[in-house]
């Protein structure tokens, strides 16, 4: 059935549907019960399946992990819920050291299918520790997958995917696009989770970018129509895997690159695929690839966002400078 | 003159050689270091648990505390011999472990830290398993689901998290089994160990928090990990707390049965604090005679865990001569099983290196192991074309 949604909805919707799908399915965090969490992704979920499994938990990140990790060891599927992108570091040890090396340490034998939801990015105005992108911190560690919707529809499945997935995903939601409507079939047959998207259709250059940057790039696709400029834009989806051979496709194409997260460019998702695609792509280019991101400085005061973070004109500027070659 | 300025001019005692406060800790103990039973009026409540113990019993539980001794020293010596790239000695241990080990039912599920070989022997998992991960050929060689004895886990306090969630699923599966971390005097000190003390008060999970304190974290004694007798933290948490005597077999047994039929019947958690002492180095990397001296190893050693068992064994006449004699032949035959087991140890191979990454697969690994097998080919056509 399709449905206009919201991009919270829609999780809250997968989450709802996982948790009547399977027993197994835990949902832990703070505030997560009662309150339905602050950004009320799991609004009512505590009402309808009781405190044994949508669970309020004590403030401490590191024993949200640790104990998801053990109830995983028991059969359990938690889906644990960080309340922002900022709070994740006391959790990081038990997520690199233990959630992403537990399946190889044992040659196999266990499996940890937790999920961590990490509401991430800024653009909402808000006080420091509630606005970073560390995504790029954890897909330098093998043994976890990293994956970001951008619409509510891949919110709702890719959330049903990672779910059912064996291994870790840290799932990244773009929180500014929470409230973002849009049509989520329930009953449609997802593509894989690690796939890219094309989302827009282009022949003079490919933006790639996933979460809360996809609509940013679509916008900047527009702009540049009105001055006669085909772009594609890439919705990646998943940081890790990467969907290089999309990337590939695409850029044999187009010619030209640019990369677009809020995550700062310095040793970023960007980073790795401009070396990748240059390799592999190194007669098709007719430019270098390009990155737009964060600066290589803590994220600054809410005032000064809009400056940090890429925007239409740092886009287009990117993208002006790639045609220009 | 400011108040603070006059305190910061007084001479201060460091934090580090403060005493702690000076009532003397409780400490079970059922068999004293000179071998003789003893029964405290204190001790009643855990005495029962090991009031029906057998002859046969004792004699196992000396058999256990020898074996693993003698496991121990035979990896040791295939460290010396170049044969493990690391050991981590439990000597010394062998009845917090043996005691504690043989307290647990099977369907009991154990999160050890890296030195529970005694455990690791009452939950009937192969020796020669423990030393993959010394010798460098995996992080870790059995299956925890067969023996419900997980991997060894290098990173102190990490496990105690694993325990308590495992603990919160066994509570939530409604059935009566317990769960058991160990951790040590250095990792009580961890985060994670006071979140896993949080956790599980709140959940009420069935785990019982096994604390090892042998004294020393690596160079660092106990005085530098807390101002308090470790068992004394569960209080400030809600729940009980005591301290054992870690080289008394039997009150080791006692007191971790009372706690696990408090975590069985619903009682929740459990601190444990055996005290012990680490009468080796940390592991065969490290050098004790930097930061402690044979004073102090004397004094432990006369509190030996094996030489009391073994007085009482022989004063109550519950063992002769035969038993000791079959069980030093078993020893030796033992030690030449797990000696000729690691020398045969292979190689892995080394696309392992790209296995069990991930459950499900991943693209980049796929590529990566298909660059390696192409680099790899390269010299076999090298070496073809000769």
């Amino acid at each position: 059935m399709a449905e206009k949604m919201a991009l919270a909805k829609a999780v809250n919707e997968s989450l709802r549907k996982a948790l009547e799908a399977d027993p197994k399915v835990l949902i832990m965090g703070e505030d997560v019960g009662k309150l339905g969490g602050v950004f009320r992704v799991t609004d009512g979920l505590q009402k309808d399946f009781g405190e044994e499994r949508v669970i309020d938990t004590p403030l401490a990140e590191s024993g949200i992990v640790g104990t998801a990790i053990g109830l995983a060891l028991r059969g359990y599927r938690p889906v644990v819920e960080i309340q922002f992108d900022g709070f994740v570091f006391p959790a990081y040890d038990q997520i690199v050291t233990q959630l992403a090396k537990m399946h190889a340490r044992s040659l196999g034998k266990v499996k940890l299918p937790v999920v961590v939801r990490i509401p991430y990015g800024g653009g909402i105005g808000a006080v420091e520790h509630h606005s970073e992108s560390p995504e790029a911190l954890f897909a330098h560690v093998a043994g976890l997958k990293i994956v970001s919707p951008s619409n509510s529809s891949d919110a709702y499945w890719m959330m049903q995917q990672a779910i059912q997935s064996d291994d870790p995903v840290i799932f990244f939601e773009p929180k500014r696009r929470y409230w973002d409507k849009a049509e989520v079939n329930t009953e449609a047959i997802p593509g894989p989770l690690h796939k890219a998207q094309v989302v827009r259709a282009g022949t003079d250059l490919t933006l790639a970018a996933y979460g809360p940057m996809v609509k940013l790039c679509q916008e900047v696709a527009d702009a540049a129509a009105e001055e006669g400029r085909s772009l594609e834009v890439l919705d990646l989806r998943s940081v890790s895997p990467l969907d290089f051979d999309s990337i590939q496709a695409s850029v044999e194409k187009t010619r030209r690159l640019v990369v677009v997260h809020e995550a700062p460019v310095f040793f970023g998702s960007g980073a790795e695929i401009a070396a990748r695609i240059t390799e592999r792509c190194f007669y098709h280019l007719e430019a270098p690839v390009l990155r737009v991101g964060g600066y290589h400085a803590p994220y600054p005061p809410a005032r000064l966002e809009e400056e940090y973070l890429p925007g239409l004109d740092r886009v287009l500027d990117a993208v002006d400078r790639a045609l220009a070659y | 003159m400011t108040v603070e300025s006059t305190a910061a001019r007084k001479p201060r005692r460091s934090a580090g050689t403060k005493k702690s406060p000076s009532t003397k800790p409780e400490l079970v103990q059922l068999l004293t270091p000179e071998g003789k039973r003893v029964k405290h009026a204190e001790n009643a409540v855990y005495d029962k648990y090991v009031a029906d113990i057998t002859p046969e019993d004792l004699r196992g539980l000396y058999r256990d505390m020898v074996l693993t001794r003698r496991f121990d020293a035979e990896a040791t010596s295939l460290q010396r011999q170049g044969e493990l790239g690391l050991w981590a000695s439990l000597l010394g241990q062998e009845a917090a472990q043996i005691g504690s080990g043989r307290a647990l039912r099977d369907d009991d599920y154990v999160f050890p830290t890296y030195r529970e070989h005694g455990v690791a022997w009452c939950r009937g998992v192969d020796p020669t398993n423990l030393l993959g991960m010394f010798r460098g050929v995996n992080n870790g060689g059995w299956d925890p689901n067969s023996n419900n004895f997980q991997l060894y886990t290098i990173v102190i306090g990490s496990q105690t998290l694993h325990a308590t969630g495992y603990a919160m699923g066994v509570a939530k599966d409604g059935t009566d089994s317990a769960v058991i971390a160990y951790f040590g005097d250095g990792a009580s000190s961890q985060g994670d160990v006071a979140e896993a003390f949080t956790f599980s008060a709140v959940y009420n999970a069935p785990v019982v928090f096994f604390c090892q304190n042998n004294q020393w974290a690596i160079s660092e004694p106990t005085e530098k990990q807390t101002r308090v007798p470790l068992y004394q933290r569960a209080q400030g948490f809600g729940f009980p707390g005591v301290r054992v005597d870690g080289n008394d077999v039997l009150a080791c047994l006692a007191v971790t049965k009372w706690a696990l039929e408090r975590a069985r019947s619903g009682e929740g958690p459990t601190l444990v604090e055996a005290y012990t002492y680490r009468m080796g180095a940390h592991t065969t990397s490290d050098d004790p005679t930097r930061y402690r001296g044979d004073e102090e190893r004397l004094a432990w050693e006369a509190k030996d865990p094996i030489l009391r068992l073994r007085q009482y064994l022989e004063s109550a006449n519950h063992a002769d001569e035969g038993f000791f004699a079959e069980l030093e032949a078993e020893s030796e035959a033992l030690g030449r099983r797990v000696r000729e087991a690691v020398r045969a140890m292979p190689d892995p191979d080394h696309f392992a290196i790209f296995e069990n990454a991930y459950a499900d697969g991943h693209a980049l690994v796929d590529e990566e192991r298909a660059q390696f097998a192409a680099y790899q080919a390269s010299f076999a056509d090298a070496e073809g074309g000769k």
